[in-house]
């Protein structure tokens, strides 16, 4: 009995159907090359501009603060009179220099700012699956974060003149689940 | 085309337009509401700003389609007859020189006066960063703002 059943284990195995168990040492190096893919999407314009420290959000590729003093408010929807959705609309607008948009326009909110900029990847990482700093979200959170949120996914229709993110959202996406299914280890 | 319907001064509307066209064009040339100006048409000034469910937001840039069910307050909505405190403030410290960028000024300065009943200065800085006057008339509306809420705290309207 024993011996069929490590047959139809290997079977299964060389088919795909379950996983090859792998060193360690390689998923580590595995998921930390994973992690560096998504660290380059994190610290694109379109990413950094709103995960910011301090209240004011950046514009354009320099990081410049935005303009009209535009501020995080209590709730990262901006101050009274200043809601970021009193500029910002549901879809990016194809005028150049108008505001991108997505639905619900925001920043992170104050007690959760999520702000990378100067981070290491490594710390990036860290911070990324800190459910105190990320908003109490879990790792299934995080992927349906970057996968289907559309102020995410927005970056990669920004309006003209704005430059995409380093990878396709398909292969950031695909970079952040290879990261998780390797047990989301943190590069050093 | 379907119509669109919202409310416009408390007026319901329809209109039968491209859902993507803005609302600062159905305001104008549709019903004819021509207070609300065309500035920039990117959202960088906030002369075409108008009052949308509560929000400041800027008319030449909103889809119609956003304002499909809701309520839109323009220039013309504060008062029939100039007797919005905000009007009254506007007046007495005679804010305007070329006046184009007023009316969203106006709209913004309401929109913070019912979130902020006496606004600080710095409140006030804050609010209408996004509202720009080629005229440079930002003192005398940071006092008509102050002016404005003093007289909505008196119930003078």
């Amino acid at each position: 009995m024993k011996i069929v059943l490590a047959f139809i284990i290997a079977i299964a195995a060389m088919l795909g159907i379950v996983p090859q168990s792998r060193p360690i040492a390689e998923d580590r190096v595995a998921a930390a090359r994973a992690f560096a893919s998504v660290a380059t999407v994190l610290a694109s314009p379109r990413c950094a501009n709103c995960h910011i420290a301090g209240e004011s959000p950046r514009h354009g590729d320099d990081g410049h603060p935005h303009s009209m003093n535009v501020r995080r408010g209590p709730d990262g929807r901006g101050t009274p009179a200043m809601r970021c959705t009193n500029c910002h609309q549901d879809v990016s607008s194809s005028t150049p220099h108008a505001p991108p948009g997505a639905p619900d326009w925001r920043l992170p909110p104050p007690a959760t700012p999520m702000a990378w900029k100067e981070l290491t990847p490594g710390d990036q990482c860290r911070m990324l699956k800190d459910q105190t700093k990320n908003g109490r979200r879990t790792l299934a959170d995080l992927l349906e974060h970057v996968s289907r949120d559309r102020i995410v996914t927005s970056s990669w229709n920004p309006g003209p003149g704005r430059p995409l993110p380093p990878l396709s959202h398909e292969a950031f996406v695909e970079q952040f689940k290879t990261w998780i299914e390797l047990g989301a280890i943190c590069p050093e | 085309m379907p119509a669109i319907n919202l409310t416009v001064n408390d007026q319901p509307r329809g209109v039968d337009v491209d859902p993507s066209t803005p609302l600062l064009w159905v305001l104008r040339e549709a019903f004819g509401l021509t207070g609300t100006k065309f500035g920039c048409g990117i959202a960088q000034c906030g002369a075409c700003t108008v009052i949308l469910d509560g929000d400041a937001v800027r008319s030449c840039v909103t889809p119609i389609r956003r304002a499909e069910g809701k309520r839109v307050t323009t220039i013309e909505g504060l008062s029939a007859d100039g007797s919005h405190p905000v009007q009254r403030a506007w007046l007495a410290e005679q804010v305007p020189q070329c006046g184009y960028c007023q009316s969203g000024q106006m709209m913004s300065a309401v929109v913070l006066l019912n979130a902020i009943a006496r606004p600080t200065d710095a409140d006030i800085i804050d609010a209408m960063a996004g509202n720009l006057c080629r005229c440079g008339t930002y003192h005398r509306i940071r006092r008509a703002v102050h002016r404005a809420a003093e007289l909505m705290a008196g119930g003078r309207r």
